[in-house]
């Protein structure tokens, strides 16, 4: 495993963020594209910071579910909003991860001097969400837009049945294993014996946290309204375990099944973006630097014959980010562990905390220990705001640099977000 | 931009059956457009006595390149504004040289025209006939401003002596179409030092300015307006606006700054923001203002306290903090809060709304000395009918009622309250301090 300390370069400055209100699928935003939310989101960034007309090096952005059409979605959002049209931008998809990647992404140029600013950002909707043609009509279409002759044509035709008008419809499934991401979860959360009260503790706390947060006007400079949304639709502020315990489990089978619709996330529609810079760069405008964005480390799982958990890659790339940057899990001020299910967060800690994962599959001595749970989530996350997956990376990098911001200088915090396909995106800021 | 009636009124088939019905013949009011002239047209000047004006208003017209006309001719070309220099007046028989020079010169004025009176403060003497003309002169011209058709403008600006150099912004703003709907009123200057220097196109360049409740209405053409004149804008609104506020922000060139004034910690986050951001501040104008009408009998706590909260605390709360953040309000800095003509004569159903306008023209007259010590000033500006969406949602007869009762005829817009605002934020205005403007087109009410 690689444990060479990088030589400290320049580092990327978080300047700060925009996200809409997450909005719950087929609801507040249910006629927005992705790039409408996008775009939107953009704007608010720039009314934000005062970036009219402005040219930033890069916007890097992506969406999970995403239209043919939307071949070139960053730079035709970048097109429509108030920034510079000379503002270069291009796509990424990794799942889940993709905010979270489009921000290392845009820091890693402005360490490297290839641009002195950029803006990360993710949008998803479930509402909007791409319908295929099935796929032997496909195949008919294909053959008959390259037919040549009439008789060719009405060959090809003879191929329509009444059955290819049933569309391909997305699925939150993994193609390897026809599970939805739910089923990987409970699996996960039943090898780890991760119990429903602890779910449900987990997911009042988030409801609680981000409702507290929004009252004392944490989000006031982190979110922008949109289409008549001021936060997040998810949100439950009333939210109690009485509430959670009367769910019924959705996910795993029989009767010590434990994740309901309360306790995983539900789908959502948002969008979020990320104002990145050098320093030099920041002060020359007079804009904050929250943080500094310090490392950052992807891993993947084999879930499909290796035996892992398909949301448990970050518990695989925290220790390797660790051990480059000559830090303990315990060294943290804040924790935001993106909460796709309450299980996810509860089974990569309890995972930690084992002596025999950290040696066997981690390869590590001693155990990485446990987090004080004081420093977890402080402010909410996806359970309360939900969690449109592109956006859920900018959502944490923006909110965390803040927190660390007001905490002081010198403080550190960690992300870590699972994604499908197995795979993991992690981080540290620093302010 | 002028409403359905005045357009109707100024239409050929409108024009014949308003005359002959005898209804209100608003007119087409000539406001500002950046790049034309002051003044349409020559101004002639008159004095009534041995005033002390005459020169530094020749001075004034000159710098603005407006001519002026050596006497009013019957036959001749017709005068754009008339201003009377009744510094010299003394006692009442010298009012008679007044109505002398007025009378043939209001006769020709144009339309859109500008009837300004200049004169010293009545109490500012210790003779009581002295005191009586100076003090005629305001009734004398809110007479004037009943009188004029076609869109013209009378307003008495007082000039107490040393107050000499403070001239030239007040006298521009009554002449230009910034003060299209800001009539009858009575100004008085202050002796203040002016910068020189200031860009008559762009009086706010280099500026920030920060403008409440700047999503929509008023607040927006505010900060639509301080833009166009070189500031730049923060435009603040409750966050719940924050769409609209990002809309704003972005058409302007400034920045959205998503704030509940009236949260506890708000004052501390505003002054940290400008020092973070812009290292100070030049202007502010505290527009954002919420309206929850009640009969007084029916009017729950409620209703009483988040108006109060938002229209008159957070304003008090505010500029507290910026005069006690250390050399965060520049020195030429300028406060101006906005008012109401309810404030000043009261409205049935709003007497949270009337006592919060009411308070911040106390708070005003109270603060200025402070601001003149540092060289900034504060006032306050009271729009009266203004068409916003708020009154497009009025029943049609209050509306249309609402909005003749003046002597313009109709309702004042959002852009006239704007100029008004950005005119006492000119660094030439510093003479201009704890004043209370009207726009309301010398309304019926409270006048």
């Amino acid at each position: 495993m690689a444990t060479t300390r990088p030589v400290p370069g320049r580092r990327a400055a978080v300047i700060g963020g925009n996200r809409i209100p997450f909005a719950r699928s087929n609801s507040a935003y249910a006629q927005a594209s992705n790039q409408d939310m996008l775009t939107a989101t953009l704007d608010g960034l720039v009314a934000r910071f005062g970036l009219q007309g402005e040219q930033v090096g890069e916007v890097v952005a992506g969406a999970v579910l995403k239209h043919a059409r939307d071949f070139n979605l960053t730079r035709e959002a970048v097109l429509g909003s108030r920034l510079s049209a000379a503002t270069p931008a291009y796509d990424v998809q990794q799942a889940c991860g993709t905010g979270l990647e489009a921000a290392v992404l845009v820091a890693n140029k402005i360490a490297l001097g290839q641009i002195e600013s950029g803006i990360a950002g993710g949008t998803d909707t479930t509402s909007d969400a791409p319908l295929a043609v099935n796929e032997d009509l496909r195949r008919v279409l294909i053959q008959l837009n390259s037919a040549k002759t009439l008789g060719d044509r009405l060959k090809a035709l003879r191929g329509l049945r009444p059955g290819q008008l049933a569309p391909e419809i997305p699925r939150n499934a993994e193609p390897r294993t026809g599970l939805a991401m739910g089923d990987h979860a409970a699996i996960t959360a039943k090898e780890w014996e991760i119990g429903r009260e602890e779910q449900d503790e987990l997911t009042v706390r988030s409801h609680q946290n981000l409702a507290a947060a929004y009252d004392r006007g944490f989000f006031d400079d982190l979110v922008t309204p949109y289409l008549g949304l001021t936060r997040d639709q998810n949100l439950r502020p009333d939210s109690s375990m009485e509430k959670l315990a009367t769910l019924k489990p959705v996910f795993g089978e029989g009767p010590d099944a434990t994740m309901t619709a309360g306790n995983s996330t539900p789908l959502t529609d948002g969008a979020s973006a990320v104002l990145l810079a050098s320093d030099e760069w920041a002060a020359e405008r007079g804009l904050p630097v929250l943080a500094h964005l310090v490392d950052a480390q992807t891993a993947a799982v084999d879930y499909v014959h290796g035996g892992e958990g398909l949301l448990m890659a970050p518990a695989y790339a925290v220790p390797v980010m660790l051990a480059r940057q000559g830090l303990t899990l315990q060294d943290f001020d804040f924790y935001e562990i993106h909460e796709a299910f309450a299980s996810t967060v509860l089974a990569t800690m309890k995972a930690w905390e084992d002596p025999s994962f950290c040696k066997e599959r981690l390869g590590l001595d001693a155990p990485l220990g446990s987090i004080d749970r004081s420093k977890l989530n402080v402010n909410g996350s996806s359970l309360a705001a939900g969690h449109p997956f592109a956006a859920t990376g900018g959502r944490i990098v923006a909110m965390l640099a803040k927190m660390l911001h007001e905490a002081g200088p010198g403080r550190r915090g960690l992300i870590s977000i699972c994604a499908a396909g197995g795979q993991g995106v992690v981080a540290i800021l620093e302010s | 931009m002028a409403d359905w009636y005045t357009n109707f009124a100024n239409s050929g088939v409108g024009t014949t059956i308003t005359k002959q019905l005898g209804l209100p013949r608003p007119a087409v009011l000539r406001r500002y457009e950046p790049g034309g002239p002051l003044l349409p047209g020559p101004a002639v000047i008159g004095t009534a006595g041995d005033g002390r004006l005459r020169d530094a208003l020749a001075r004034v017209l000159a710098g603005a390149d407006v001519s002026v006309l050596p006497a009013v001719d019957p036959d001749g070309e017709k005068p754009a504004a008339v201003l009377l220099d009744g510094t010299g007046i003394t006692g009442p028989g010298q009012l008679a040289a007044a109505h002398d020079f007025l009378a043939p010169a209001v006769k020709r004025l144009r339309p859109s025209g500008r009837v300004l009176i200049l004169a010293d403060p009545p109490a500012a003497t210790g003779s009581p006939a002295t005191a009586a003309a100076r003090q005629a002169l305001d009734g004398l011209v809110r007479s004037i401003g009943k009188e004029l058709l076609n869109g013209s403008t009378a307003n008495l600006v007082l000039v107490p002596e040393g107050a000499e150099a403070a001239l030239a912004s007040p006298v521009r703003f009554f002449l230009s179409g910034r003060s299209a709907y800001v009539d009858g009123q009575v100004l008085t200057l202050s002796a203040a030092g002016v910068p020189a220097g200031e860009d008559d196109e762009r009086p706010l360049a280099g500026r920030v300015a920060v403008v409440t409740g700047a999503a929509r209405g008023i607040g927006a053409a505010i900060a639509r307006v301080m833009a166009r004149d070189g500031a730049h804008v923060v435009a603040v609104d409750v966050p719940a606006a924050g769409e609209s506020l990002a809309g704003v922000a972005n058409e302007i060139g400034g920045t959205a700054f998503q704030l509940d004034i009236t949260a506890a910690d708000a004052p501390a986050r505003l002054v940290e923001h400008l020092r973070e951001r812009h290292g100070g501040v030049d202007v502010v104008v505290h527009n954002a203002g919420i309206t929850r009408d009640k009969l007084l009998v029916n009017m729950d706590a409620a209703r009483w306290n988040s108006v109060m909260a938002v229209n008159l605390q957070a304003q008090l709360d505010i500029t507290e903090a910026l005069l006690a953040a250390d050399g965060l309000l520049r020195p030429d800095a300028r406060i101006v809060c906005v008012s109401s003509q309810s404030g000043i004569a009261g409205n049935r159903g709003q007497t949270n709304y009337a006592a919060s306008k009411a308070g911040i023209i106390g708070m005003v007259r109270v603060w200025a000395p402070t601001f003149a010590e540092r060289g900034a000033t504060i006032n306050a500006v009271a729009p009266g009918f203004i068409v916003t969406e708020m009154t497009a949602k009025m029943p049609f007869g209050t509306r249309e009622v609402g909005s003749r009762i003046n002597s313009l005829q109709q309702g004042g817009l959002p852009v006239d309250v704007a100029e008004t605002i950005a005119w006492l934020s000119q660094r030439g205005s510093a003479g201009v301090n704890g004043q209370v403007v009207r726009v309301c087109g010398q309304s019926f009410l409270g006048a």
